[in-house]
């Protein structure tokens, strides 16, 4: 019964963190591009555009759910539902943090710890193409039909230097089970340099992270390889015929897959809820300094507004921000949320990454795309793979 | 701590159970809430404005399935590596040995199809020149 009521907590705090933070995720893309574009962005809809993801889903609830009459109508339907479900589902196994105690029990930051986490979460997000193409093809509409094809064709092709990237650090670790990759990514080299598989003896996975970090692009049909939804070329891809809601459900599910690929780059390659810093380096204070850090800058911009809204609302982010440092004064809060902190600073730098190569990068072309995972991610990951084995036998 | 099968897979399920119903919402919620007016161009398929022409059922490239076939091919091959690598550090150079003569002769599979040109997305196979 204890364990029921733990783990309808842990999924009830699990899936609001993950929805506002696809929410957010759109808005601060949109507010960083803009800003990588000199532009303002999203800035109407409540201070700094902040309630804009609120905004465009009421907007899209309210439009209306256009079903052509000359789509298949399940598969059209079931399309972005495959697309949703499969993405929220891979959130389950990933670790945001280390054992905690609630209340006198003992519980895992993480919904359930399986012993084949690695595969359950491939599986997982290797299904979100069926999502793809049978909206493509359902749709009944030749630039639905050339964008579902084409997502699938790349989504297949850097499947394959996805899982050999992934393969590679699961020969220095030897587990499938997420925490224990993470376990064992634990301690520093030298004394300072953070025992993470990009680092850890006797092959640094460097080569591993590049080739995994530029699958997931793919994966994720990113820019630079976002070729299925090429507006210039095919309006909008797989979901040209899908409008409100079914439209949302396709975004959300891209947002989704790319918050799951971004934690699994942080747990198998940069150490999870590990610090970079010892603790003798005073890597324990970073973290409320970062938050009282923004809290000062906060209270400052409030007392010089640049704008007449700024006067009240700054003020209240500051405090926002000083409370959250200050979770950190209490031991027992401290040592639970510094993993956490940890975890969610390196997930979002990697989604920072996502969308500043957006904001820099061009298109490929797609001959340019399928040479590029067959010709060189393929070998680079192979090559990678037998070195490391290789050398973690001889030592 | 779970300790049972059903324990830790018990979380899962409850994870798929909100995702369907998630997911459900978000498809049916905008056809019971925005309201619906059809009209005859309305149901046309979007082609930027100009009256589509034929069918979208048409024939597409042979090459989506040739990468189809690969990826199948490969994939396999990709996935044996996993149990390979869990128990890496006890067989070694056994394991190192045995795997190595098993992606050698995946790789002749591979160059063949390169040298065929089944990997070349711009050109014709080679057949057809």
């Amino acid at each position: 019964m204890e364990f029921i009521i733990i783990t309808l907590i842990k999924l009830g705090v699990v899936m609001a963190v993950f929805m506002t933070t696809l929410a957010y995720l759109q808005w601060v893309e949109r507010k960083v591009i803009a800003h990588i574009q000199l532009r303002m962005g999203p800035s109407r809809v409540g201070p700094h555009g902040l309630l804009q993801p609120l905004a465009d889903v009421l907007k899209l609830i309210t439009k209306e759910g256009v079903v052509p009459p000359h789509v298949n109508k399940l598969y059209y339907l079931l399309a972005p539902f495959v697309a949703v479900t499969f993405a929220l589902l891979a959130i389950s196994v990933i670790p945001f943090g280390d054992e905690v105690e609630i209340a006198g029990y003992r519980t895992w930051l993480q919904l359930t710890d399986i012993n084949v986490g690695v595969l359950f979460i491939l599986a997982a997000s290797s299904m979100g193409v069926y999502g793809i193409a049978l909206a493509g093809w359902a749709s009944n509409n030749k630039y639905s039909l050339l964008g579902g094809l084409r997502s699938s064709a790349q989504m297949i092709s850097y499947e394959l230097p996805f899982t050999l990237a992934v393969a590679s650090p699961l020969l220095l670790v030897n587990t499938l089970s997420l925490r224990e990759i993470v376990r064992a990514q634990e301690g520093f080299l030298f004394g300072f340099l953070p025992n993470w598989t990009i680092f850890q003896g006797p092959f640094p996975q460097i080569i591993a992270f590049v080739v995994f970090l530029i699958a997931v692009f793919a994966e994720t049909n990113r820019i630079p390889f976002d070729l299925p939804e090429a507006e210039t070329e095919l309006v909008a891809g797989f979901h040209t015929e899908y409008s409100s809601m079914k439209f949302a459900a396709f975004f959300m599910a891209e947002y989704a897959n790319m918050v799951t690929a971004a934690s699994l780059v942080t747990i198998l390659f940069l150490g999870g809820w590990h610090p970079p810093l010892p603790r003798e380096w005073g890597s324990d204070f970073i973290a409320p300094l970062i938050f009282l850090g923004g809290a000062a800058i906060c209270f400052y911009h409030g007392l010089n507004p640049a704008r007449r809204l700024d006067r009240y609302t700054l003020p209240v982010a500051g405090l926002v921000f000083a409370g959250i440092g200050g979770v950190f004064a209490f031991p027992a809060w401290k040592d639970a949320l510094l993993p956490v902190f940890w975890f969610c600073a390196k997930t979002g730098l990697i989604l920072f990454l996502f969308i500043w190569v957006r904001g820099t990068l061009p298109r490929f072309r797609f001959d340019q795309l399928m040479g590029f995972a067959w010709k060189f991610l393929f070998p680079v990951a192979m090559a990678n793979l037998l070195l490391t084995s290789l050398l973690v036998a001889l030592t | 701590m779970p300790e049972s099968y059903t324990e830790l897979y018990f979380p899962i399920l409850l994870q798929a159970g909100v995702a369907v119903v998630l997911a459900a919402a978000l498809v049916l919620l905008s056809y019971l809430i925005g309201k619906r007016v059809r009209n005859e161009v309305k149901d046309l398929p979007y082609e930027c404005g100009i009256t589509p022409t034929g069918s979208a059922r048409e024939r597409f490239s042979v090459r989506f399935y040739l990468v189809g076939m690969l990826f199948i091919l490969f994939d396999i091959e990709a996935i044996f590596l996993y149990p390979w690598a869990v128990i890496y550090r006890e067989l070694k150079l056994f394991a190192f040995v045995e795997m190595l003569i098993f992606i050698v002769l995946i790789l002749a599979g591979y160059f063949y199809i390169w040298k065929k040109g089944a990997l070349d997305w711009s050109q014709k196979p080679a057949n057809e020149r």
